[in-house]
């Protein structure tokens, strides 16, 4: 079977329950109400006087730490919980195309939620002549950095039954994938680890590579980044869910 | 007759407590297995290892020929699985699962379309095709679960308590559906109702702390029972083998590993 035939209908469902609960109609109603408040009043656009996406994509990180929780806490902790892991994994399908179609199912909705504040984009292009480039990439950078968290998040949620807790440690290892990039965490740990330890630290944070992205750069090591990073934890969502889904 | 179903030597540990010890179990075509036991006893581990949803301590399982630690994928195609409590997600409609089922198991959507219409039939479930898994009654979640099990029309069908919380009415279509689907296939089914076993089995097994204590036809199984026992025959020996006094010290549980 091609790999569409054996994903496609566990993607489908996958997509297709957000919409079931209001989870999906909440979500994009506080993510892009969000977003706007960043673009327009916290990232002062109108005192700055230049019409860019900056703010806008400073605060998306941020945003992503509880909303892809939200999206990711389910996609385990509920088959887990309601005993449908057992008819999946009893199906001809393997772990690896499982665990690939549902983190595509939720990165399809995080990616279709960034595609409605598209809007934003064509306001600060009506207002002023930002880069598109430079969005551009900024775009991309924010799909990479969700469809990481909503990897890890996965890996999370297939350790638990509970959707809360799954939620909330995909929250906490969030930020501190994004912390470790953090200046005051920087200059903490500068105070007493060698420089090059400091550097490997900032390396890995997602934030220094976000960062980067942000401002328009796109350099493959960001990509690379973020791409195996993503592999790696999707890698370990199968261990886990082989690993526990017997308990 | 082709042996469908081979188990040899399974064993599944849970930590230090060994849940199954040791079940040897082969199931030829045209066979109605009716698994029993008390509760704990281990039916629905064994199951599981059957299936692959557990992973076996130790032992091996063969279906349709296909070591199922080899070539999972292809040995999955070979069976209907019906879990404990049938699962299936509640925020779908009969329907619409089904279909997600069929689907999953490769079929394109006019074939999926037909197999859904064939087993909506077959377990009359017409007239909830449109309601939300969550919202049926506890014997149609289950006749949801069956017609999911049926669907590919598998030679081999494995089948978890599936008339547990039936009505009478419900319980009597249903074995007659398990002995009509029985003919070619080879079926296994766990139960705790010993008439079940009787009405449509042909071979009835029992395990009591993961071992097999009986294993016969249901004839046999009856006349184990004392000339003197005139009622609930089968009961009577059910407890004979089940619930003897020389039983295991507790501290014994888990100790052979
Ligand atoms: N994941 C698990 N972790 C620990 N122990 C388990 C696990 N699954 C089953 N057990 C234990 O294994 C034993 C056998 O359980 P099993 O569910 O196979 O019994 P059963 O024969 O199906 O019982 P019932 O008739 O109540 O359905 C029980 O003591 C149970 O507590
Ligand atoms: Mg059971």
């Amino acid at each position: 079977m091609s790999a569409p035939a054996r994903i496609g209908p566990v993607f489908r469902r996958e997509f297709g329950a957000y919409f079931a609960s209001p989870l999906a109609g909440i979500f994009l109603v506080i993510f892009l109400f969000m977003s706007g408040i960043f673009t327009f009043q916290l990232g002062g656009f109108y005192e700055r006087g230049q019409a860019d996406l900056r703010p806008f994509f400073t605060g998306q990180p941020w945003l992503y730490l509880f909303l892809v929780p939200a999206l990711s806490m389910r996609l385990w902790a509920e088959d887990r919980r309601t005993g449908t892991i057992e008819l999946l994994l009893t199906l001809p399908v393997s772990v690896r195309d499982l665990v690939v179609a549902k983190f595509l199912a939720a990165w399809a909705f995080a990616c279709a939620a960034l595609a409605l504040t598209v809007p934003l984009w064509i306001t600060v292009a009506w207002l002023g002549n930002p880069d598109h480039g430079a969005i551009l990439v900024g775009y991309l950078a924010c799909a990479l950095l969700s469809g990481t968290f909503l990897a890890l998040g996965a890996f999370l949620s297939a350790f638990t039954k509970n959707q809360v807790i799954a939620f909330v440690l995909c929250g906490v290892a969030g930020f501190l994938l994004l912390v470790t990039g953090f200046p005051i965490v920087l200059d903490f740990v500068s105070g007493w680890l060698p420089r090059i330890a400091v550097e490997a630290i900032s390396s890995m944070s997602a934030l220094t590579h976000f960062e980067g992205m942000m401002r328009g750069v796109l350099d493959l090591r960001d990509v690379l980044y973020f791409v195996s990073l993503t592999v790696a934890f999707l890698f370990l969502n199968g261990i886990v869910v082989e690993w526990k889904k017997a308990e | 007759m082709k042996e469908l179903i081979v188990g040899r030597g399974l064993r599944k540990s849970f930590g230090a407590f060994e849940a199954v010890r040791g079940i040897d179990l082969t199931v030829p075509a045209g066979q109605v297995l009716g698994f029993l036991g008390p509760n704990g006893a281990g039916k629905s581990t064994t199951m599981r290892m059957l299936t692959g949803f557990l992973e076996p301590t130790a032992g091996t399982v063969h279906l349709d020929g296909i070591a199922l630690a080899d070539d999972p994928i292809a040995a999955k195609r070979t069976f209907g699985y019906l879990p404990e409590g049938a699962p299936a997600y509640g925020d779908m409609r009969v329907e619409e699962f089904l279909l997600f089922v069929a689907r999953t198991r490769g079929y394109d959507a006019a074939e999926a379309r037909r197999r859904v219409d064939a087993a909506i039939d077959r377990l009359h479930l017409g007239p909830y095709r449109k309601q939300l898994v969550e919202t049926l009654s506890k014997g149609y979640k289950r006749r949801t679960g069956l017609a999911q099990a049926i669907l590919h029309d598998p030679p081999i069908l494995i089948l978890d308590e599936p008339t547990d919380g039936l009505d009478p009415n419900q319980k009597h279509e249903v074995r007659e559906l398990i002995r009509r689907l029985g003919g070619e296939r080879a079926v296994v089914l766990s139960t705790h109702i010993l008439e079940e076993v009787e009405a449509v089995c042909t071979r009835a097994v029992i395990i009591n702390e993961g071992r097999i204590v009986f294993d016969g036809t249901p004839g046999e199984l009856d006349s184990k029972a004392p000339g003197s026992v005139t009622r609930n025959r089968m009961d009577h020996v059910f407890r004979m083998l089940t619930t003897s006094d020389v039983r295991e010290p507790a501290g014994a549980r888990g100790g052979s590993r």
